[in-house]
């Protein structure tokens, strides 16, 4: 998100201003719901998360200390509120757990080599296509896709998704080199059906 | 793929995403680019994460807004409703 950090203070926030925590809200509700809405999937999981990481921001305000953006702040806020949910959500069962785990480590060898790249642009475009792209994040694990939503669809660097995940920066590039190649590796069989279909 | 320094289909998988971003040193990109040359898949990979990538950016490039009714919700929720702007 654009920073509105430099128009909204922090001083009158941590002072209880409330007309301030008004324009913070404004400012950087669109994107935490994006966050929130492309980590859980469906509009009232995210309103909750949405609604949380706002009502935590006010209680913890004079705990930020400004070594952050305020954005990357309220950034690492609702990414713990979406994980939260998506692992409430989730029935319990150890198995999921363990499958997930090993799911994280692995570094998959690519198995699609379909080039769809020369696709005409509009098939990108259309709302099947989108819809197939947020499937595929649907699918990614959610210490992946977290960090796959951060960096490039919410467009924060190596540093500041490190400092909302609180992770390394070496464990965030390899996070996203995974979920970047799984994403690949989904759009391959999508769009890479779609080229078959076109040609027929 | 052969001997001496030339990276293997392995070794510039690890290499990818900050191939992609643009933040490996010439003399990597040049080994990828000597790779890639000889190597169709791997070709068809870089290709394929950049087109995956842009097509995630592109689609986060409309300006994220929630409807009226959340916000009106969400300032209520917030007990901040007298301090709604318009
Ligand atoms: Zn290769």
């Amino acid at each position: 998100m654009s920073d509105g950090q430099n128009d909204i203070s922090i001083e009158a926030l941590r002072s209880g201003d409330k007309h301030e925590f008004a324009r913070m809200v404004d400012t950087y509700s669109g994107p935490l719901y994006r966050l929130a809405l492309k980590m859980l999937g469906n509009e009232p999981d995210a309103q909750d998360v949405l609604q949380n990481t706002f009502l935590k921001a006010f209680q913890h305000i004079r705990e930020f200390e400004g070594r952050s953006k305020l954005s990357t702040w309220l950034y690492r806020i609702a990414s713990n509120e979406a994980l939260m949910m998506v692992r409430k959500r989730r029935p319990e069962t150890n198995f999921t757990d363990t499958v997930q785990e090993q799911d994280e480590d692995q570094i998959l060898d690519p198995v699609q080599f379909t080039d769809w790249c020369c696709l005409p642009e509009e098939e990108f475009l259309t709302s099947e296509s989108r819809a197939a792209l947020d499937r595929a994040v649907q699918r990614l694990p959610e210490t992946l896709r977290i960090v796959f939503i951060l960096r490039d669809i919410e467009g924060l660097s190596i540093q500041e998704t490190s400092q909302a995940l609180n992770l390394s920066e070496s464990a965030v590039k390899t996070r996203l080199l995974r979920a970047r190649l799984r994403l690949r590796e989904e759009l391959s069989s999508y769009f890479g059906e779609r080229l078959d279909h076109l040609k027929k | 793929m052969s001997e001496n320094e030339q990276p293997t289909c392995q070794t510039l998988l690890c290499l990818l995403s900050d191939y992609v971003d643009g933040e490996l040193s010439e003399e990597l990109c040049r080994e990828i680019e000597r790779h890639t040359a000889g190597c169709d898949n791997c070709r068809v990979v870089i290709d394929t994460l950049r087109k995956t990538i842009s097509l995630y950016r592109a689609s986060a490039a409309e300006p994220a807004e929630i409807s009226t009714e959340t916000r009106d919700h969400l300032f209520k929720t917030l007990n901040l409703e007298d301090y709604m702007q318009h």
